[in-house]
């Protein structure tokens, strides 16, 4: 009996020895790994050019520059957006997208002359005020905020839009 | 010579006494198997081993590509370019990687769908088939990983099509979109991730797993070649199993010499394939600002790709997220639902229906994807002479607006151009002048209304030239 209890003993204080030693190495690792999560999304505006640059009734490519890139981010320091030059001026003067098609995150490409975005991967078209034409999409392309401010258009460009986080 | 020989004789046994080798490598190699595996149904028997094979194949493949590739972001693509072209050797052993990675996706469902045509997971085997399942995931999530890490504008934009489906899922599907570009955006922290997801993550669970399938697969016992009319029945299999094995024969060499065969065959596949053809070559750059791209999977994931364009849309987020958790689910299940019963395929007609089935599917799908006619061509646009001569005036005009307005990308005429919407070659003959201007400007069916687009000028020239073909 006694000896028993003292094997018993014996055990748990290993295997909880061991959970220890688990828990000791696993925790900061888990949270290394998980570290993405907790890292906000960057909400800073970002100049993109002059609000000359864009003719009114006009839609053109802008790259965007992470605000704060890793160091060895190199290509990917740089993200693109549609602009959408809407009026000479007002709250409705601009509409920006994100490239990203709303079904599954393509590209989409703008065609000036037929006034549509076409994406190459599943074929979902969108209108120049970025409504679904045609295709898989469900939603609209995804808008970001921008505003003018001496002369510059100013976009936030908020890390990947999915269909949670338009 | 005589003393050459008994000198070697002398160290093999010494080596084989102090290693303790007899009771372990050859006990294992020498374990009993069953007598039929000496007739041909033993070609069936190897495609375990050939797999096998083929993951060494990788490993070493892997461990050179490794020692040139650079994981990060501004530099990936060069060290690719420099392995493609300049390292020595470089271009074949990527294209041993590219090949192997292949056949390892072919011979595990080749593997997989023996196992179960030969009711093989059945009692008391259900653990090699789990195991085997976890194997099959942890090679299609290499295959995944490792077209990613050929970090050109494909893989980017895969990348981003993964985190948008991984986004579809309920409750964390934001959290798990995150992880997988390991911030809030396709950067610098995305890539390193992958290569170390790829090269260690899941390579150590492979590593283990296959310790596991193995140790289970020599515990267990190869299965006999199953009979029509017998049964597994559990509380008398393993002393029948017993009974077989003490008439049976050594897997070494009476069985193994078929498996180093087609091993050697696979390999010699992969290495002729690697040396002919060579690793694929690299797409643009990874820009994410050029949008001019054209993502595809490679070709044992385009079957998926095309199931994402064709499924209704509505029912598009229970298909991303259900039909994985489905076949993961469906898998696991299969040993545990049908542990005993009759083996021989001949007595299990809804067994070859769930392997045809889905093959025949993952078929056309694959082909499907391979045509992609779903999706609009954005470059190259032209007509053919044939389509344009003899047209003048408004009709001239109509075939440059055909070009220029974007009809081209989703339709077809004289063979050229889009398959997303009708071909248009014969289109007057089905579609009155007045058809067509209400089609063009209000659209329907999955076509833009082009109304705002093009003035009433444009649009009559274009059904002047829509109207020429008849």
């Amino acid at each position: 009996m006694n000896e028993i209890s003292r094997r018993r003993l014996l055990s748990r204080l290993a295997l909880g020895l061991t959970a220890g030693i688990a828990g000791l190495v696993g925790l900061p690792i888990v949270g290394y790994l998980l570290a993405p999560l907790f890292r906000p999304p960057p909400d800073v505006p970002v100049p993109v050019g002059n609000v000359t640059e864009f003719p009114v009734g006009q839609t053109r490519l802008v790259k965007v520059r992470d605000p704060s890139p890793l160091a060895w981010a190199g290509q990917t320091a740089e993200t693109a957006l549609w602009v959408r030059r809407r009026q000479e001026g007002g709250p409705e003067m601009f509409q920006v997208f994100n490239v990203n098609c709303t079904h599954l995150g393509c590209p989409v490409n703008w065609q000036a002359d037929a006034k549509i975005f076409l994406c190459p991967c599943h074929g979902g078209v969108f209108y120049e005020d970025g409504t679904v034409a045609g295709g898989p999409p469900q939603r609209p392309l995804f808008e970001r905020g921008w505003e003018v401010s001496g002369g510059q258009l100013l976009v936030r460009q908020q890390g990947l839009p999915t269909v949670k986080r338009g | 010579m005589r003393s050459l020989r008994r000198l070697s004789n002398r160290c093999a046994s010494w080596l084989g006494e102090r290693f303790e080798l007899e009771d372990s490598v050859l006990a294992v190699l020498r374990h009993p198997v069953p007598r039929e595996l000496e007739r041909p149904i033993g070609w069936w028997y190897v495609t375990g081993s050939a797999t096998l094979a083929m993951f060494i194949v990788q490993v070493v493949t892997g461990v050179g590509l490794a020692m040139t590739y650079v994981p990060a972001p501004n530099s990936a693509y060069d060290s690719l370019q420099f392995i493609s072209h300049d390292a020595t050797l470089g271009a074949v052993v990527r294209g041993m990687h590219y090949f192997g990675a292949g056949a390892m996706v072919v011979l595990v469902l080749v593997h997989m769908t023996q196992v179960y045509l030969f009711g093989a997971f059945k009692f008391p085997r259900e653990a090699n088939w789990l195991t085997g399942s976890l194997l099959l995931l942890a090679t299609l999530a290499m295959a995944f990983t490792g077209q990613l890490l050929r970090w050109d504008q494909d893989a980017f934009w895969s990348i981003v099509v993964a985190a948008e489906q991984a986004a579809r899922a309920p409750v964390i599907g934001d959290w798990l979109a995150r992880l997988v570009v390991a911030g809030n955006n396709v950067g610098g922290a995305t890539l390193t991730r992958f290569y170390a997801t790829h090269v260690f993550l899941i390579p150590a669970a492979i590593f283990g797993l296959i310790g596991m399938h193995l140790y289970l697969v020599v515990k267990r016992g190869i299965s006999e070649p199953p009979v029509a009319g017998e049964p597994v029945e559990p509380r008398i299999y393993r002393a029948r199993y017993a009974e077989i094995l003490r008439r049976g024969i050594p897997f070494w060499p009476d069985a193994a010499w078929r498996d180093a065969v087609v091993a050697t065959l696979a390999v010699v596949v992969v290495a002729v394939l690697a040396a002919a053809i060579g690793a694929p070559a690299l797409g643009k750059p990874p820009d994410p600002t050029n949008v001019l791209a054209d993502p595809r999977p490679d070709w044992y994931f385009l079957g998926y790709f095309a199931v994402l364009a064709l499924i209704p849309p509505a029912t598009e987020s229970l298909v991303i997220v259900g039909l994985p958790l489905f076949a993961f689910v469906f898998l696991f299940l299969v040993p545990l639902l049908w542990p005993d019963g009759e083996r021989h395929w001949s007595r299990r007609p809804a067994a070859i229906a769930a392997v045809a089935l889905p093959f025949v599917a993952y078929a056309a799908l694959t082909v499907a994807g391979l045509q992609s006619p779903w999706v609009p061509r954005l470059e190259g646009a032209a007509l053919p002479a044939s389509a344009t001569d003899g047209l003048s005036g408004t009709a001239r005009h109509g075939a440059d607006l055909f070009i220029t307005k974007s009809c081209w990308a989703c339709h077809q005429i004289a063979g050229s151009g889009g398959r997303k919407g009708p071909d248009l070659t014969n289109v007057a003959s089905r579609l009155s002048r007045d058809q067509l201007t209400q089609r063009i400007a209000t659209g329907g069916g999955g076509m833009p209304a082009f109304a705002g687009s093009v003035t009433p000028t444009e649009l009559d020239d274009l059904v002047t030239f829509l109207a020429t073909r008849k």
